[in-house]
């Protein structure tokens, strides 16, 4: 992949991510203010609404997160989500 | 983060003649501070004389340098004599522990160690609040700035459900959102000395058991400087500090009681023995079966102290906030505060009406009261709510 396709797959990841943030993290209003590095926990995001975020993001890119992963700093914005997924697609492939 | 320094074998501090002496005196006034519901203040001065307040400072700041197995093993000593003392030395060494693990570089709370090493100051905590249905990890209250200071101080005023010792702790760390604006969820923790607030007690502390332990609700107001507020999110010390090391040093108040119980129902057993020599009771057969539940309750308790020894002070910090490991936590909580009880019951079971009665060396009424506390402080339903919620993504064993 090229640096420039590479980019745009890193900006279509977010894309989906801020979807499913918005569908799951249970921030109301409060998403509008959200932006990729917004601490989503400060912003409001429950411990119970973290797992159902955890489960739609497993569910929207395939995949499971392994024991380690599954921490709060792993889920804590979209940009460390992001991180993650990318580092769990990059070992599948 | 600084790292204490083991420098004291265990043996030297919970085998210390100060502390064997404290252990002493807080079975001494045992059964009054229950009967009485009353603070053991002999006990906590005699914990001052051993400086154990202050084991868990790192040696740097003139303490101790405890780790977490022996703060442990002192609050099971104390718990089997008292239950009421080793509650209150274990909520405070988790004060302790969440000060030293999360104060960064913070001078103010430097200073402040080394004020609990010389002055042994007792640390109350303000987790809970009315409003939020039991939920530690949400306030109402918040840190507000004080207008007209040069943005160096803050104010606060928060109705606790419960403070513990409230009524004769030096210091108290409350938990608050760190923000009028702030979400429910984004707190900090801030200590204040009760001698600068003000703090009311809302409601009497008349309780089935852990009486000593004189824990009503307040309502506290204080004003203090932007310093004394810790310099980490609440949730960061909650998953790597507050809640492991609570639920490490609770279950060992609770294997205390419940070893308390299983000695007495063992001397019941063998002055039985005595009656009759030559033939075994009946009731051994019973306390057989308590011998090997303890075993159990034992080996679960020391394997989850073991486990957070091994991951608190390395590189592997960053495991304690993990799903797997909140999950664990939980467990533990939930399964020695149940195995307290169910040993407690059991010793009852083999003292019969000995156990039942108040007094004399076979009564394990107290014990079974003290235990029952133990399914309700962070109500076991609530944990099971949160891990029948993480269990939804972690997959054991995987």
């Amino acid at each position: 992949m090229s640096p420039t396709e590479s980019r745009a797959v890193q900006s279509q990841t977010k894309e989906r991510i801020r979807h499913i943030v918005r569908e799951h993290a249970g921030l109301g209003n409060a998403f509008d203010t959200v932006d990729s590095s917004t601490d989503l926990y400060r912003a409001g995001m429950t411990s119970y609404a973290s797992v159902v975020l955890m489960i739609a993001l497993e569910n929207e890119f395939d995949l499971e997160f392994p024991d380690a992963m599954l921490s709060r700093n792993v889920f804590a914005s979209v940009d460390s989500i992001a991180t993650a997924i990318e580092s769990l697609q990059q070992v599948e492939q | 983060m600084s790292t204490p320094l083991r420098a004291i074998e265990l043996p030297e501090l919970a085998a210390s003649k100060a502390f064997r002496q404290a252990v002493d005196i807080a079975a001494e006034h045992a059964e009054d501070v229950d009967r009485q519901g009353r603070f053991p203040s002999e006990a906590v001065a005699a914990l001052r004389s051993a400086d154990a307040l202050s084991w868990g400072v790192p040696l740097e700041y003139g303490g101790a340098g405890a780790g977490i197995d022996d703060l442990a093993e002192a609050t099971f000593e104390l718990a089997r004599r008292c239950a009421a003392t080793g509650m209150i030395f274990a909520m405070h060494q988790i004060q302790v522990a969440s000060i030293v693990r999360h104060m960064a570089d913070s001078l103010w709370f430097r200073n402040y160690l080394k004020r609990v090493v010389r002055e042994q100051r007792l640390i109350a905590s303000a987790t809970s609040e009315v409003g939020v249905g039991g939920d530690m990890r949400r306030s109402i209250a918040a840190v507000t700035p004080v207008s007209n200071s040069a943005g160096d101080m803050v104010q606060f005023e928060k109705r606790a459900s419960t403070i513990s010792y409230g009524a004769y702790a030096d210091d108290l760390l409350t938990t608050l959102r760190s923000s009028p604006a702030a979400d429910s969820g984004d707190q900090v923790l801030v200590l204040t000395h009760f001698a600068d607030m003000e703090a009311k007690p809302s409601g009497a502390w008349d309780t089935l058991g852990m009486r000593g332990t004189c824990s009503p609700g307040f309502v506290v107001r204080a004003t203090c400087l932007t310093d004394q507020i810790l310099p980490a999110s609440f949730s960061s010390i909650a998953a790597e500090t507050m809640v492991p090391v609570s639920h490490i040093l609770w279950a060992h108040v609770w294997l205390g009681i419940a070893t308390d119980a299983f000695s007495r129902a063992q001397s019941f057993v063998r002055a039985q023995a005595r009656q009759n020599p030559g033939t075994t009771p009946p009731t051994a057969l019973r306390l057989s079966e308590l011998s090997s539940r303890m075993a159990e309750f034992r080996a679960l308790v020391h394997a989850a102290t073991q486990e957070y020894a091994s991951l608190a002070d390395s590189e592997r910090r960053a495991a304690l906030s993990t799903i797997g490991y909140a999950v664990r936590i939980n467990n533990l909580k939930i399964a020695a505060s149940e195995a307290a009880v169910e040993a407690c019951q059991s010793a009852l079971g083999i003292c019969g009406f000995a156990g039942y009665g108040n007094a004399g060396p076979y009564s394990v009424g107290r014990q079974l009261r003290d235990a029952h506390s133990a399914a309700l402080m962070i109500a076991n339903d609530r944990l099971h709510a949160t891990n029948a919620a993480l269990l939804l993504v972690y997959r054991e064993g995987k």
